[in-house]
């Protein structure tokens, strides 16, 4: 969100799924949509069979690079290399839009300036990707009549994440496929309220509505609502938090529906911080390998079938949940604990029904203003922004960009020079292969929620590695094997798979209670948003001297 | 389905001039599903394959009856819904079809058989059936059940192009041995099925099924009037597909998704459809 | 498509056989693949990737499937689902050497081996279009060379031979010629080729005037040739008799590009065989008459679709289509010119309807589309395309050289006569004179009924032989000339084994795409076998004549295509004209 906010001022993906249907030219950058976002790449699909070129851009040739009509197995964290190669290739050959740039954009010339040596040699010296492979996307992205460029945790789960996403919004800009019907920047959303959180204000800088804290004109709306006092300050994100603890700045923490102890990077570094808290209280619905560290847990509700509200997807469409079950035992809404722990903390904060809660955000946030629950209902979900209830914005953000009144188009979009760096961690002798993370159809995330039911594809945790590597290492389909990083030791059984090269090998982190992948993986974040370097470490893989029963892994 | 565009076309329906725009099909200018013409293999998200030849009207200068599910209407077009040679035909591919599959659970059939004289077992009890064989049970999903297919199509269209591109079953064979199938007829796991239940939202018969269902009408459990359906979003990831959960005794039964969805158009992966164990996994 | 490998690899042979029709096999890239809609155009090819894993090997495993279907970018649910549709692949294992005896309609009729009383290894085969020759067989030998014969008048011995292993020879098919009794007739239009010129010389067939009307068409112009084609009246040959200048108009009038030309050679109605004839004996005037066709309807591309049982006849075009192409009568060069393809049938009747033809060459299954919209607005690859009977394109260049009426017609003669073949007569010859043409009937044969057109077609009977072979005619006695077959039964021939025969041949033959057609040619069949069995409950059989009505009445309302809409025609004609079941 870092990234888009930071060029185009609003933290959102700018076009609607609907539009990746009229677009005629699709890159998926960073982006395995096929198993992470099925129901998006419906719709890529129904414009690539109506003719669409689809651009695929993965280390791995995944599961979505399987439909792409190109595919560039660019090397791992090599991504703003490629991004340079492509804008100076669409800049020699005369392909910019001249117009979009002098009329919506800043920073042009400085731009140009830097990219210029990033030729298609040394592109494909850098990327390891054909230069013949660069042009072709660089002239199809260009030359398009509406191009969606969309990418997820490829880009964004890098030490530099947000560099990555500005060296996208580059390409955009100098082409100007943004801001118009079916062209666009879409990143998908790993989780499925990550947009509504931040819409919500639960990022340490944002007020609801991306208002900003700092902003005393918004503070002042907002404490005259609540009638407290709001801090001036930014808080501190999520690995600003843990080096708080490191510091022992941070003694008490109250986590909700996260699960920090595994989902971190280096876990058991994690682990260990959340464990010499003074006070850790855990609002979850399991209980989770955080929840068990904790001093008190609160069994929430699941709040897409036991609660009544709204969440935000990736086209920034707000949406209605409702309340299907009624939760187990003495489990709660989330909202009702909310208001009980105000109490014990001496605030007495009374709603009649969700949707009084709902309607103070709509006073507070004017994207949201326009959204009754009834309107949502009737519309099936809105996307922001919705200023007014008799009114819809268009699909699509940033259509000023385009106006030709100044004032209309508001504040210029900058090119972005941005470095190329690569992965913190290099590798070497002794930690030879790169490993890179992702996830599966059938799994989400630490798979506390997608554990419980049977699917008949579900693998387990498995080492991928090449052919080529499998042979050159003489490690047989299923053999259990050793993975090592400069962190740790894990087990997992390998399996070969023809997507990957030699070089790089690939795992999930579906299952971290058989096979903890985040003890192996670094703890190396980006400073500007606090993501983790999920897609980029350097590992050995050992052949065990005798076999291991496979419940021993990760022991 | 294609969007009628907006020039707009007259014609003549059982009398009564109607006008509609281009494009649009001579069942939606009639009303659409429900306006008394039957339908089959004609389903919301799905471009009709007009195989079931029910839904079919006469049509003046016609030779042959028209499928109304699948013909634009042109102007000044003559249809008539109801006609001795339409009635006829609609009789016969019901009992067509009674006669060689299980049709226990497609709705409205016990009604259009009355309304058309339909009488399935008149072909005896030799007349050729494929409502004799076993349902395949591979997996704790959804069961495949084909003594009730009626081959309508939409399971390979929703499994195909039209929807999940991932092509994992086909017509195969020929004829009356015409069947949905994978390559050589192998199990779903060893099939490159993902398990998206797209197929099962389309079925029009209960040929395709949840287990959970499927177990639960085995069990005699399975009761449709004291379920309630409640829409709400996925948790899953990002997209936020809409889902419509079907409740029996506060415990989900059975997923599916809003047909008319702008995100989803009645289409889920896996873990929507199927990832909802971990909010009942009750104590 | 979400692809799941499975671990074995196909054979050497059955990759070697995929390579010979899509190059060699790419090596693995890990940095750069080009897949989607450049690997999907390919699609066209799995028809003939199918057939050459059929020819090589005998039959097709599940490993060619899974490589056939990645070479494609096809699933290989998808590749099943086609390959299952025809009749001559074959998923399960089977000896390289196939022996297929037809149990057809003229083959039954003299003296055929019935179905069941087929010696082990032989399969029963519909029509092989060699019935002048009643009864065939079709011998194949998969292999490195793949082989196929068609040999005529078989015996029970010969077949016993075959199926015990031995391959008939050569000499074993019916000269070329011999389907032609007025070959060397200088009033042949059609035929005037047939035994005078030799089929495999590109030098006689120019020595005898060839591509003089290409030339003559060229300097006509398209709108010239069409003219003419009109001012002749020529009509399709295949059927549907419509007006073939119509179809090529509309077509050139299209403003989608490409346009696309398809010879429909699918020749499949049982007791047809002048698709064959024309072909074995003139195949350069098949190329040249599609040339002009191109040229008329602005085509740069056209397909022949030969039906798969015709293997001399395939060799003689891939013979002729070479030699036209090493002299530069076809071929490409850039966007310019024009080349034919030639796409073999695999054992599907249905692949002779106009649009399943387009789904066959697709490579997708041959399952009919629905109309509208019609083939000159959306046809071969979505595109304008004309689809055209082999009969007809061969009236195509006497009518750019000469003036006059297209009103020569073909005849396949076959059954209870002196002289079976294919007859060239004008329009407006009598069946009782077409029957005088091919010498009257055997010795000691009496005029029990006629078959006109075919399974699709229906039953003449000794009254009937005034009739007048024109579809005017025809048609107001129900009746109709259809693809030109003329079967003559004899008293010897049971009508009713026939009429079981027919039922059958729909049942094997339905698409199974509609409802009417797929569960109605098996409720026909059940209701004709149980009132040749006398098994109808009923003294009189009425119940299930009656049903036979309704079921008739609802598959020629109600089917998809024109099999499904005739499939009841020749069994209700002879109920209704002849008294059969009666």
């Amino acid at each position: 969100m870092v990234g888009l906010a930071t060029v185009f001022g609003a933290g959102g993906g700018t076009s609607s799924y609907a539009e990746a249907e009229i677009a005629d030219v699709i890159v998926m950058w960073g982006s395995n949509a096929r198993n992470a976002h099925p129901i998006y790449f419906h719709h890529v699909l129904k414009a690539v069979n109506a003719g669409a070129r689809l651009y695929v851009v993965d280390p791995r040739h995944s599961e979505t690079a399987q439909f792409a009509d190109r595919w560039l197995g660019l090397n791992v964290g090599t991504d703003i290399a490629l991004a340079h190669t492509i804008a100076r290739e669409i800049i020699s050959a005369g392909l910019v839009h001249r117009a979009f740039i002098e009329r919506a954009t800043v920073g042009f010339d400085e731009f140009a300036a830097y990219v210029d040596d990033w030729t298609l040699e040394r592109g494909e010296a850098v990327t390891g990707v054909p230069a013949d492979a660069i042009r072709e996307l660089a002239h199809a992205y260009a030359t398009a009549n509406a191009a969606q460029l969309c990418w997820t945790l490829g880009i964004t789960e890098h030490h530099n994440g947000v560099d990555n996403v500005l060296s996208l919004c580059n390409l955009a800009l100098l082409t100007g496929q943004v801001g118009r019907p079916g062209a666009g920047l879409s990143p998908l959303r790993g989780q499925n309220n990550v947009q509504g959180g931040g819409d919500m204000g639960a990022l340490p800088n944002k007020l609801p509505g991306f208002q900003d804290i700092v902003d005393d004109l918004a503070r002042a709306k907002f404490e005259a609502e609540w009638g407290v006092e709001v801090p001036a300050e930014n808080g501190w994100h999520l690995t600003q938090m843990f080096e708080a603890m490191e510091r022992g700045d941070l003694r008490s923490v109250f986590v909700i529906g996260e699960n920090p102890a595994q989902s971190e990077a280096d876990s058991q570094h994690a682990t260990h911080l959340l464990e010499s808290l003074d006070h850790l209280v855990v609002l979850d619905i399991y209980l989770t390998k955080t929840a068990q560290l904790a001093d008190v847990v609160l069994p929430g509700s699941a709040s897409w079938c036991e609660s009544d509200g709204t969440v935000t997807n990736s086209e920034r469409r707000v949406q209605r949940v409702r309340k299907a079950l009624d939760p187990p035992g003495e489990a709660r809404d989330d909202i009702d604990i909310l208001l009980a722990v105000a109490e014990r903390l001496g605030q007495r904060w009374h709603y009649d029904t969700h949707e009084d809660i709902w309607d103070e955000l709509r006073r507070l946030s004017p994207m949201h203003a326009g959204m009754s629950w009834q309107r949502l209902d009737e519309l099936g979900g809105i996307q922001w922004p919705c200023y007014s209830d008799d009114r819809i914005e268009p699909s699509y953000l940033h259509g000023r960009l385009w106006a030709d009144d100044p004032a209309e188009r508001g504040r210029l979009a900058p090119f972005s020079v941005v470095h190329d760096e690569p992965p913190v961690e290099a590798l070497d002798d002794v930690y030879p292969l790169r490993l890179t993370t992702g996830r599966r159809l059938d799994s989400y995330n630490t798979g506390v929620q997608s554990g419980g039911f049977s699917s008949p594809n579900r693998m387990g945790e498995t080492i991928d590695v090449s052919p080529e590597d499998a042979s050159l290492m003489r490690i047989t389909e299923g053999e259990l094997v050793a993975i090592s990083s400069r962190r740790g030791t894990i087990h997992a059984p390998a399996r070969i798979d023809r997507g990957l090269r030699p070089g790089l090998v690939f795992m999930t982190m579906h299952f971290p209670d058989e096979v903890d992948v985040n003890v192996i993986t670094i703890d190396a974040t980006d400073p500007k948003a606090g993501t983790a370097e999920f897609k980029a470490c350097a590992v050995r893989i050992d052949k065990l001297p005798v076999d291991i029963p496979l419940a021993a892994a990760g022991d | 389905m294609s969007e009628p565009t907006t020039a707009a076309i007259t014609l003549n329906i059982d009398g009564a001039d109607v006008t509609v725009p281009s494009g649009t099909t001579i069942l939606q200018a009639a009303g659409g599903r429900g306006c008394g013409i039957p339908t089959l293999c004609y389903g919301d998200t799905i471009t009709p394959k007009n195989a079931c030849r029910v839904c079919m009207v006469e049509v003046e200068g016609s030779r042959v009856l028209v499928p109304s599910c699948s013909r634009p209407v042109e102007p000044g077009m003559v249809v008539r819904t109801r006609s001795e040679r339409v009635d006829h035909s609609r009789k016969m591919v019901l009992e067509f079809l009674g006669s060689s599959v299980d049709l226990s659970l497609t709705d409205h059939v016990d009604e259009w058989n009355a309304e058309y004289g339909a009488d399935p077992t008149r072909y005896g009890a030799d007349a050729a059936t494929l409502a004799d064989q076993p349902v395949k049970v591979d997996n704790d999903l959804y069961i495949r059940d084909y003594a009730k297919c009626i081959l309508c199509y939409q399971c390979v269209d929703a499994c195909g192009e039209q929807w999940q591109n991932s092509f994992v079953i086909e017509i195969a064979g020929r004829g009356f041995d015409s069947r949905v199938s994978t390559e050589n007829d192998v199990s779903l796991p060893d099939s490159a099925c993902v398990y998206c239940g797209n197929c099962i939202q389309v079925c029009p018969t209960g040929a395709l099924m949840f287990k959970s269902e499927y177990d639960m009408r085995s069990a005699g459990t399975w009761d449709e009037e004291h379920q309630t359906v409640v829409d709400t979003i996925c948790a899953f990831c990002g997209v936020g597909c809409n889902l419509s959960l079907h409740v029996q005794d506060n415990t989900i039964v059975k997923v599916m998704s809003p047909s008319d969805s702008s995100i989803t158009h009645g289409n889920l992966c896996v873990k929507g459809r199927f990832g909802f164990q971990h909010a009942q996994n009750r104590p | 498509m979400d692809l799941k490998t499975r671990a074995a690899p196909p054979t050497d042979a059955e990759r070697e056989a995929v390579e010979s029709v899509l190059g060699p096999t790419p090596e693995r890239s890990l940095r750069d693949v080009r897949g989607g809609h450049a690997l999907k155009a390919k699609r066209h090819l799995l028809l003939p990737t199918l057939h050459a894993v059929n020819d090589r090997v005998g039959w097709i495993s599940q490993e060619a499937i899974d490589h056939i279907a990645e070479r494609l970018d096809a699933s290989p649910a998808e590749v099943y689902g086609v390959a299952s549709f025809y009749a001559l692949f074959s998923m399960t294992e089977r000896p390289a050497h196939q022996v297929h005896v037809c149990v057809d309609l003229a083959c039954r009729a003299n003296g055929a081996l019935d179905e069941h009383d087929l010696p082990p290894g032989a399969h029963p085969s519909p029509c092989l279009g060699v019935c002048e020759q009643a009864p065939a067989a079709f011998v194949i030998d998969a292999g490195h060379v793949a082989q196929g014969v068609v040999a005529g008048h078989v015996t029970p011995v010969q077949i016993a031979t075959w199926t015990a292993g031995a391959t008939p020879s050569s000499a074993d098919q019916p000269f070329r010629a011999t389907a032609v009794p007025q070959a060397g007739d200088p009033s042949l239009v059609l035929l005037r080729r047939a035994g005078r010129i030799d089929p495999l010389s590109l030098d006689a067939y120019l020595g005898d005037g060839g591509f003089t009307a290409l030339a003559r068409a060229r300097e006509v112009g398209p709108e010239g040739v069409i003219a003419r084609v009109k001012e002749a009246g020529l009509t399709g040959r295949g059927g549907a008799a419509f007006p073939t200048a119509v179809k090529w108009d509309a077509v050139r009038t299209q403003a989608a590009t490409p346009h696309y030309l398809v010879c429909n050679a699918d020749e499949s109605e049982p007791g047809t065989f002048k698709d064959r004839t024309l072909i074995e004996n003139d195949p350069y005037a098949l190329i040249e008459a599609m040339s002009i066709a191109a040229l008329a309807i602005g085509a740069t591309e056209a397909f022949i679709y030969l039906r798969g049982e015709y293997p001399r006849a395939e060799a003689t075009l891939h013979h002729a289509l070479a030699e036209c192409r090493a002299r530069g009568l076809l071929g490409h060069v850039g966007s310019e010119g024009f080349d034919i393809s030639l796409r073999r049938g695999a054992g599907a009747y249905i692949c002779g309807e106009e649009t399943a033809i387009f789904n066959s060459i697709e490579g997708f299954r041959g399952e009919p589309r629905n109309k509208p919209p019609f083939p000159f607005q959306v046809g071969l690859f979505g595109k304008p395309t004309v689809v055209n009977n082999v009969e007809t394109l061969y009236n195509v260049p006497g009518i750019v050289l000469h003036d006059g009426p297209a009103n020569r017609r073909l005849f396949c003669v076959s059954g209870a006569v002196r002289v079976p073949g294919v007859y060239e007569v004008e329009l407006g010859v009598t069946l009782g004179g077409l029957i005088d043409l091919a010498g009257g009937m055997r010795e000691g044969s009496e005029l029990q009924a006629v078959l006109l057109g075919g399974a699709a077609g229906g039953f003449a009977g000794p009254a009937d032989l005034d009739l007048p072979l024109t579809p005017d005619a025809t048609r107001a006695e129900g009746l109709t000339l259809g693809s030109g077959v003329v079967m003559v039964h004899d008293q010897h021939v049971d009508l009713v084994d026939q009429l079981r025969r027919i039922a059958a041949f729909f049942r094997d033959e339905s698409c199974g795409q509609c409802v009417p057609c797929r569960v109605g040619t098996v409720r026909q069949e059940e209701a004709v076998e149980r009132l040749a069995h006398g098994i109808d409950g009923t003294a009189d059989g009425t119940v299930d004549l009656a049903l036979l009505r309704d079921i008739g009445q609802a598959m020629k309302d109600a089917s998809i295509c024109g099999l499904g809409q005739t499939a009841a025609n020749a069994i209700e004609s002879a109920v209704v004209r002849l008294g059969v079941f009666r």
